[in-house]
């Protein structure tokens, strides 16, 4: 007679069906993250070699052939700074709205389907909208501004939603002890709610400074140019891009040393990890601060 | 007991934090709906644009019966069907790859990681959704590229199968992070309850938490696939743009988005082919539209129940 909870042949070939499905999902995970540490791999051995200081801070010279990046990476943080102007504070108002104001009707449900869908429409559809908008309607003309706008509307979710997780993370009982000691709705949430959610804001902010570097489609009609042998002086002007500068390099200039976009890319994608790095720090850093 | 009447004006009792109160939430209701404000004005205003094409040089059956994209030939014609399949092609091969990837490796780092890998694993699959795609373009153009000439020794490399696998890793992160959320959103009772009557992990997986957090993987996959329609630079880059009725996946073709972006460049505003352009803007916006409804609306399904 065999014990009494030994286990029996049904469960063995049960615990071993689960190691096997264990083992085949794990390695479907595995294959998802490899190939991008490999591609990493590659682009940093054949990209480094590239990388000095007359790379980041020389104009491109010989038709793109030679020389470095920096009216590229200049328009690149001109684009990003005006897009966070427009993008940052109505992404914030309406998280806020969304998270503290909004009641659950038929219009904060429209609102999030229009979040969702801003989110989900094309980029080259956005650059299309840019263009009959901000280009020809409002006429700023191809400029960083109409640019910075339509990469700042395409982005606008990825604003409203981290802002509005973080502000729906401050617990309730914050705001009614506010409330009671006879603040008013406004002073509540900038007193008491905004202090507490700024993290995510702060999050939102590095995540949309990533997102709109690496954007190319809905910039390079509105106001990304190919080449400029000079620097932009005010909104109104055309700016290079660094994103839309490794489409060019490696699609449209001929006799381009091969290295060249590898330099590009490994910038681009060093700028936008980056970036993404110090917002998963800075959010599991304050995941560990939290009182409540 | 002496009651005191107050006169009307007293009972007022509004003052400036009453008003800065009010202000504010109207600037907020504001920000809230200039969401919708947006959604309405891209489609406005590419209809604006594309209006005149569509009354004038448009005809329903050249446009989705035609593989003859010849907008600059003396005698023009729009034929958009050769783009539509090619896009949707490439997606085809995209949610090949991304559906078993990405629903497999939500469901181990939701059942199955635990700690320390959950979290590594959840930043990695970050930090690929992160990537731009105009360096995934740039990937598929020069590594993918070669890797598919070697492997598969055909004599290009940017065909349907190379943008396929791009797109397909590009939309993965996405797919995964919705369906982990999924996956989390069922109740641990369900799991406890299950576990308790001494199902393993594995059948607990396949027939509590798969069924029950159904709908929200459909929902990744729909917004995964509404992705791959959209999605412009990497397609354009590692597809090969040819206009083609592709009959393998080593086939060139070439992607509705990526026309847009290769041809609106060299269009001047105003003209029939600028129009045809947001014309098929106009295609891509209603498609993308019904998708991310059709998601949203198998999400709310299950909170319905």
């Amino acid at each position: 007679m065999t014990a009494r909870f030994a286990a029996t042949e049904l469960n063995l070939s049960n615990y071993r069906t689960e190691r096997r499905y264990r083992l085949m999902l794990f390695s479907m995970t595995a294959m998802l993250v490899l190939p991008v540490l490999i591609i990493l791999a590659i682009l940093i051995l054949k990209g480094a070699p590239m990388i000095s200081w007359e790379f980041l801070f020389e104009f491109p010279r010989r038709g793109m052939t030679e020389g470095g990046i920096y009216p590229a990476l200049l328009g690149t943080i001109f684009i990003v700074v005006v897009d966070l102007i427009f993008a940052m504070p109505i992404g914030v108002a309406a998280a806020i709205y969304l998270s503290e104001y909004a009641p659950d009707n038929w219009l904060t449900r429209a609102i999030n389907l229009a979040i969702i869908n801003l989110a989900g429409v094309p980029s080259i559809v956005h650059a299309l909208f840019g263009v009959g908008a901000f280009v020809i309607f409002f006429g700023f003309g191809t400029s960083i501004l109409a640019a910075a706008l339509t990469v700042a509307i395409m982005t606008l979710p990825l604003v409203i939603v981290a802002t509005r997780e973080s502000l729906q993370a401050v617990p309730q009982a914050f705001r009614e002890a506010c409330w009671s000691m006879g603040a008013s709705r406004w002073q509540t949430i900038f007193t008491v709610v905004l202090p507490n959610a700024i993290s995510g804001i702060l999050t939102g902010l590095i995540l949309e400074v990533s997102r709109t570097a690496g954007e190319t489609a809905p910039i390079m009609f509105t106001g990304a140019a190919f080449f400029l042998p000079f620097l932009p002086e005010s909104v109104f002007d055309q700016t290079m891009a660094l994103s839309l500068h490794l489409f060019v390099v490696s699609t449209q200039v001929p006799e381009v040393p091969e290295a060249l976009p590898y330099g590009v890319a490994l910038v681009l994608i060093g700028i936008v990890l980056i970036m993404n790095a110090i917002s998963i720090v800075f959010r599991s850093y304050l995941r560990g601060k939290k009182k409540w | 007991m002496s009651e005191k009447t107050l006169a009307p004006s007293q009972l007022d009792q509004r003052d400036a934090s009453w008003y800065v109160d009010k202000l504010v939430q109207i600037l907020m209701f504001v920000g809230g709906i200039s969401a919708i404000i947006f959604i309405i004005g891209i489609f406005v205003f590419i209809t604006k644009e594309g209006i005149a094409f569509l009354f004038e040089g448009f005809s329903f059956t050249e446009f989705f019966g035609s593989i003859n994209w010849r907008p600059t030939s003396s005698n023009p014609t729009y034929g958009a069907l050769a783009l539509i399949v090619g896009t949707a092609s490439v997606t085809g091969v995209a949610m090949l790859v991304a559906i078993p990837f990405s629903l497999g490796a939500a469901i181990y780092i939701s059942e199955f990681a635990t700690g320390r890998t959950k979290e590594t694993l959840k930043v990695l699959v970050e930090l690929l959704a992160a990537i731009p795609s105009v360096v995934w373009g740039f990937i598929g153009l020069s590594i993918m590229n070669e890797f598919i000439i070697e492997v598969f020794d055909v004599p290009i490399g940017l065909n349907v199968l190379n943008a396929g696998i791009i797109l397909g890793l590009m939309a993965a992160p996405i797919m995964t992070t919705i369906a982990e959320d999924a996956l989390k959103a069922v109740p641990d009772r369900f799991r406890e309850a299950a576990e308790a009557m001494g199902a393993t992990r594995w059948q607990i997986i396949r027939q509590v938490i798969m069924p029950a957090a159904k709908n929200g993987l459909v929902s990744a996959v729909l917004l995964g696939v509404g992705r791959g329609f959209g999605e412009t630079m990497a397609v354009l880059m590692a597809s090969g743009h040819a206009i083609n009725i592709p009959t393998s996946p080593f086939d060139s073709v070439r992607a509705l988005t990526a026309t847009i972006a290769a041809e609106l460049g060299e269009t001047a505003q105003g003209s029939e082919h600028y129009g045809a352009l947001f014309a098929l803007g106009i295609f891509l916006f209603i498609i993308t539209f019904i998708i991310n409804l059709a998601a949203d609306l198998v999400v709310r399904g299950i909170r319905k129940k």
